[in-house]
């Protein structure tokens, strides 16, 4: 029998018919871990995955199979979008379909474990079971896709994360993978691939949606000596994790999206453009570079066509600004990452001067499905005017955090409460904040926006960073404003005048309305006042005259928030009062008189002596003496401190 | 291609390819910059010179976006001064309040900006930095405090000047225009050219004052102050007091240093003659042995810093004779000490430079004679006009004057040290008379006194050699050059070099501003007393010649490399 990589490049990259021998298909089952002899249980190991502490839990299964001496094989899989239920265990025994369980800490696995092998999985970590064809279904085990966080999602570019193991382009292969690649090397032109591209009407996922075809036509048209393409990795806001995980969990998709837009605009270097700190996303793409490369899909004169191709993977600071893209070219250079005035737009002068496209992760994701499928597929999904789906990271105040992927046109509404299942603790949802830093807050009332570019566009937010933050209602508007402002600031290039001038004042602003003078006299409390009146004036002027994107929508969240929550702003400003609880310096605290047992212990912690009592009676808070840090809330046992 | 826009209601012409800001300039429609610099590539920082085009969304920065046939532009509307005078609210949010003591009152862009918007109170109120100003250099002070980092000088320092000593460090607010590490600008690979004070729209950066120790020594009755003034100072002073560039006011300047009080007045043009000499017997040894060729100018102090700390290979190729300056100095501290019999160390030697570089070559330990300072102090252009002020003299009605005669009389070309191109030429012509007995017909070198270019050759047959001369005036056209040597040119045997383009004309020490059409008309006016004057050849200085029989003996001899020679050493610095 012919080796796996040689039967993979035969038998499936070339083999155009899609009709496969009965031996073969066979094969491929097993490739594709399907059809297995042994037990096989996947981890779902990406970043989310180690921070709820899957590498003891994998300790922990390899205790356990020795123990048992049980003839397993263990593999790790990327993340499957469920970050709030990680650690994440698949079990795929022979004969039977792979189910899931959720929740999988260190002491769990034994119990789960020793069910799977008895075949009695009655447990409340069960998550579901995967269709497949052909194999024996787990009785009383709903399907995975039933579940609400899956059913209402439509999965293209996540379609294989935490199913397939990131780390094996054979595995990918049998899936389907590079034969997009092998296609458009073998039967396109460059002007093909740009045309169907173009006719599918994909638009850029990462700004404000600029048609994907287009931007690859003219960078190609554009005469040079040498094109470049880069891939912007370089997520770094806070709340967006999607692109780091879909590198993590299948890494060789965005490679072959990145090789056919390569072939597309004629570049021979592809760069892909990632923080240094995303360590394992880098070590897994480094490895899809180095396999593809002894694949023979990378390197000199790819499987005899002539087109060659080198990978370089760029390792940014992990500077926000450095998203931008003509900062990002200058850091690629090895210049400060400052922007660059657009025109002369990439597309012309790009990277070293040369025409360049730059497109995000996401974009480059769709691209294969786009190439197997034909434009007219993926035309079908979504909107009028915005075509395919969007993934989105939700986190926040949400019962399921994590990673989810829907077609366009779906609802804000439906995001929140229908797959993110509402928000947790039984609190009242308050708003979203979507788009990070950059993006705006959302209010119930418009929680039925669909999602499609010209929707966004109007009422003021990009597509960009697609992240969900949801606020509920002991989330205070004006701090959570601060800080996305103090976020920016830190992260401001520093060359234009009013993103790194405008947004330092308005954080000084903002931190003097959220604190109480200490001398009501002096001129502290005009200057807050002066501050305040001047705010909204300069939010528009950073939004109408800054340089780049990062400044254009530094003011997003103010002037957002401002629209909404002017109420909330007013509280604090004239009545000094936080509502939410949140802001320290304008809380007070006061004792229950019924609760209190007087046990002291508030008294004994109270860095300012601000409590007052004798022991055994209720004990009292001076209020001028108090300055709201909460540690009397945190020590009383009895809940008989509240916030007022 | 020209074609019709429409702004502020009115058509106006415009070239395809030009920017916004250079078509309303064009059309007498006048729109306050800041970061802008004409002679580079946009870079769209400071967002002073915001425009509202009609369907776009944002304002426009009208020094980086192209003009286009649609566009409806507005420069004055409602929308587009708010913008402007926030962002220079913003500017005085966090600057010190100290206008009145500072280096750059009354000639200040931040102070003009704030006038032309009118900004008559602080709305804004912002915290002001509490960064420490960087007195390490010896030519030169940064004051962080007062930087509003409209980045001109480090665009200068790298695509002017081509050394790159400062830039960008920290994110927002943080943000600051350091040298490397952080480190004073002393351990940096700065050169001390100080294009970057004059690119400076605030006093962020200022030379380093020399005038109290001046007044001191004007007030010390034992000191005998004499003070020597370079060849380019006579052009540009004037301006100081408000005159349009390019008036020669050489005979006031004399009767001025007089009044003020300095003992001897001296023209450092004498100076640049004996250099002449100097340099040119140094050049037709080197040819005629083979060594060290070509030979490098070096009368630029900053140059003669670039070579020593990035390329030391080449030190050897410097002509080893001291500056003007220099050997104006040694001059008058050994020669007309004796001659007027008083001590060495009661005279005080102040020199009048159009450089700051030249703050830092007095202070070399290889310019110190026994451990007295060959120059005591070094004043700018600017700084003298502040002691002209500070005097009370009006410069402008003053009669005319004659420098001091034991070191005065000067031939013209000593006087074309000034300019770009000067040097080679006063050395060209003394080269051709060392090789050829007679003098130069031709001795205008037209090829050399291009004002547009930075770069620039000329080659002459002298008998049977064919001189090649090159000329570069910033490190961007110097490195060029080198490599070219590095790789083989042969046929290039001297090259001149200094630091600041078109020359001391244009020097760090000049006044503010300096825009292109002053330097031309500074260079015309060194030009102009070439024609005017009678003795154009530095072999043909009668003083010069009387005081090689005298004092130094035949030129690169022994005594004279002695006197007016020095030498280089490797330098350290953060590159």
């Amino acid at each position: 029998m012919e080796s796996n990589i040689q039967f993979l490049k035969e038998k499936v990259l070339l083999n155009e018919t899609l009709s496969f021998s009965k031996e073969d298909e066979e094969r491929i089952k097993i490739l594709k871990l399907e059809k297995t002899i042994k037990p096989i249980i996947f981890v779902g190991a990406s970043s989310c995955g180690y921070v709820a502490g899957v590498q003891k839990t994998m300790d922990t299964i390899k205790q356990y199979l020795t123990e048992k001496q049980i003839s397993a094989e263990i593999i790790k899989v990327g993340c499957i979008g469920l970050c709030a239920l990680e650690p994440i265990m698949d079990v795929q025994l022979p004969g039977m379909t792979r189910v899931s369980f959720k929740y999988m800490n260190a002491e769990n696995v034994a119990e789960v474990l020793d069910g799977v092998f008895n075949n009695t999985i009655e447990s409340d970590h069960i998550l579901g079971q995967y269709r497949q064809k052909n194999l024996q279904k787990w009785e009383n085990v709903n399907f995975i896709d039933e579940i609400d966080y899956f059913a209402g999602q439509k999965r293209i570019v996540t379609e294989h994360n935490g199913i397939i193991d990131p780390e094996d382009i054979e595995t990918f292969i049998a899936y389907g993978g590079y034969r997009a690649f092998i296609k458009t090397i073998y039967h396109y032109t460059s002007n093909d691939v740009c045309r169907i591209i173009e006719k599918s009407e994909l638009r850029g996922r990462g700004g404000s949606g600029y048609p994907c075809g287009k931007k690859w036509k003219i960078t190609h048209d554009n005469a040079a000596d040498q094109h470049y393409l880069v891939c912007n990795a370089n997520e770094s806001d806070p709340g967006a994790f999607m692109e780091k995980s879909i590198i993590e969990s299948n890494p060789h998709k965005l490679l072959e999206g990145m090789a056919i837009a390569a072939y597309a605009i004629g570049a021979g270097k592809a760069f892909i453009y990632i923080r240094a700190d995303n360590k394992l996303a880098i070590e897994r793409f480094k490895k899809a570079i180095d396999d593809a490369k002894a694949f023979g899909l990378l390197g000199e004169n790819i499987f005899d066509s002539g087109f060659n191709l080198e990978f370089i993977i760029k390792k940014g600071p992990g500077a926000f600004v450095c998203g931008e893209e003509t900062a990002m070219l200058n850091s690629i250079e090895g210049k400060r990452g400052m922007p660059r005035y657009r025109p002369p737009y990439p597309t012309e002068r790009g990277l070293f001067g040369k025409p360049t496209v730059i497109n995000n992760v996401e974009t480059l994701c769709n691209v294969p499905a786009i190439i197997i499928n034909g434009p007219v597929w993926f035309n079908s999904i979504g909107t009028t005017t915005s075509k395919g789906t969007k993934v989105f990271t939700l986190s926040g105040k949400i019962k399921m955090n994590g990673i989810i992927e829907v077609e366009m046109g779906t609802t804000f509404e439906d995001i929140i409460f229908k797959i993110g299942g509402n928000v947790k603790n039984n609190k009242q949802f308050k708003a979203i904040q979507l788009g990070g830093p950059a993006g705006i807050c959302l209010v119930r009332e418009n929680l039925n926006i669909t999602i499609d570019y010209e929707e966004l566009n109007k009422i003021g937010a990009i597509m960009g960073s697609g992240s969900i933050i949801v606020m509920d209602e002991e989330t205070c508007i004006v701090d959570i404003t601060k800080f996305y402002i103090n976020f920016i600031q830190h992260e401001s290039c520093g060359k234009c005048i009013p993103c790194r001038e405008g947004t330092q004042r308005m954080l000084e602003i903002l931190e003097k309305i959220t604190k109480i003078p200490k001398d009501e006299a002096s001129h502290q409390t005009l200057e807050r006042f002066k501050g305040v009146m001047q705010l909204e004036s300069i939010a528009e002027v950073i939004k109408d005259t800054s340089l780049c994107g990062l400044g254009k929508t530094a003011a997003n969240t103010f002037l957002s928030s401002l629209k909404w929550f002017r109420d909330e702003y007013e509280e604090h400003i004239f009545d000094r009062k936080c509502k939410a609880g949140v802001c320290k310096e304008l809380r007070a605290f006061f004792i229950d008189v019924d609760k209190c047992t007087g046990c002291n212990a508030c008294m004994r912690k109270c860095p300012e002596n601000a409590i007052i009592g004798t022991v055994k009676y209720p004990h009292f808070i001076v209020e001028s003496k108090c300055t709201g840090c909460g540690i009397c809330v945190e020590t009383c046992k009895f809940s008989a401190i509240f916030i007022k | 291609m020209i074609f019709d826009i429409e702004v502020n209601n009115k058509i106006i012409k415009a070239k395809r390819g030009e920017t916004i800001l250079s078509a309303l300039n064009r059309n007498g429609i006048k729109v306050p910059t800041l970061c802008y610099m004409e002679e580079l590539a946009p870079s769209g920082a400071c967002r002073i010179c915001v425009v509202e085009v009609e369907g776009q969304q944002d304002l426009v920065p009208s020094c980086a976006q192209p003009v286009e046939e649609w566009m409806k532009i507005k420069t004055h509307s409602p929308r587009v001064i708010k913008a402007r005078k926030t962002i220079v609210e913003l500017l005085l949010s966090n600057h010190p309040d100290d206008c009145l003591y500072c280096e750059r009152n009354g000639n200040c862009e931040l102070q003009k900006l704030s006038i032309e918007l009118n900004v008559l109170e602080r709305r804004i109120i912002g915290q002001k930095g509490k960064q420490k100003a960087d007195r390490s250099g010896s030519c030169m002070v940064r004051d962080p405090k007062k930087c509003i980092l409209c980045g001109r000088c480090v665009r200068v320092c790298e695509e002017i000047i081509g050394v790159t000593a400062i830039d960008f460090i920290k994110r927002g607010n943080h943000c600051e225009i350091t040298p490397s590490f952080r480190k004073g600008i002393n351990l940096s690979s700065c050169i001390n050219c100080g294009q970057c004070i004059m690119s400076c729209p605030t006093a962020a950066l200022y030379e380093r004052d020399h005038l109290p120790e001046i007044i001191d020594s004007l007030n010390n009755p034992e000191k005998h102050v004499v003070i020597q003034y370079s060849p380019a100072i006579s052009v540009t002073l004037a301006e100081e007091f408000g005159v349009k560039a390019g008036k020669d006011i050489n005979g006031m300047l004399n009767a001025a240093l007089r009044k003020i009080g300095f003992n001897k007045v001296f023209d450092s043009s004498f100076g640049a003659d004996i250099n002449t000499i100097e340099v040119a017997n140094e050049l037709v040894n080197r040819i005629k042995s083979g060594q060290n060729l070509p030979m490098f100018s070096s009368c630029c102090p900053a140059w003669v810093k670039y070579v020593e700390q990035t390329h030391p290979d080449l030190i050897g190729n410097l002509a080893s004779a001291k500056s003007p300056q220099q050997i104006m100095g040694t001059l008058m501290k050994g020669y007309l000490a004796e001659c007027i019999n008083i001590p060495s160390e009661n005279i005080y030697t102040v020199s009048v430079m159009p450089c700051i570089a030249k703050k830092f070559e007095a202070q070399r330990e290889e310019m110190t004679h026994k451990g007295i300072t060959e120059v005591d102090a070094v004043l700018t252009t600017r700084e003298l006009a502040r002691l002209i002020r500070l005097y009370g003299i009006d410069i402008m009605n003053i009669e005319s004057e004659l420098a001091d005669t034991v070191l005065g009389t000067r031939s013209s070309s000593g006087k074309l040290y000034a300019v770009s191109g000067g040097v080679a030429e006063a050395i060209i012509r003394t080269s051709y008379n060392l090789l050829t007995g007679g003098d130069l017909i031709n001795y205008k070198i037209t090829e050399l006194r291009s004002v547009n270019k930075n770069k620039k050759e000329f080659k002459i047959k002298i008998t049977d050699l064919d001189l090649g001369i090159a000329v570069v005036s910033d490190m961007i056209n110097a490195e060029k050059l080198l490599d070219e040597i590095k790789n083989g040119r042969k046929d290039i045997h001297f090259i001149e070099v200094m630091a600041c383009p078109g020359g001391c004309v244009n020097g760090g020490g000049q006044p503010i501003p300096s825009r292109k059409e002053e330097i031309k008309a500074r260079i015309k006016a060194i030009y102009d007393v070439d024609d005017k004057e009678s003795i154009k050849f530095a072999h043909k200085n009668p003083q010069l010649n009387e005081l090689y029989k005298i004092l130094f003996g035949k030129p690169c001899d022994e005594n004279c490399m002695n006197i007016l020679h020095t030498s280089f050493n490797k330098r350290d610095v953060l590159l």
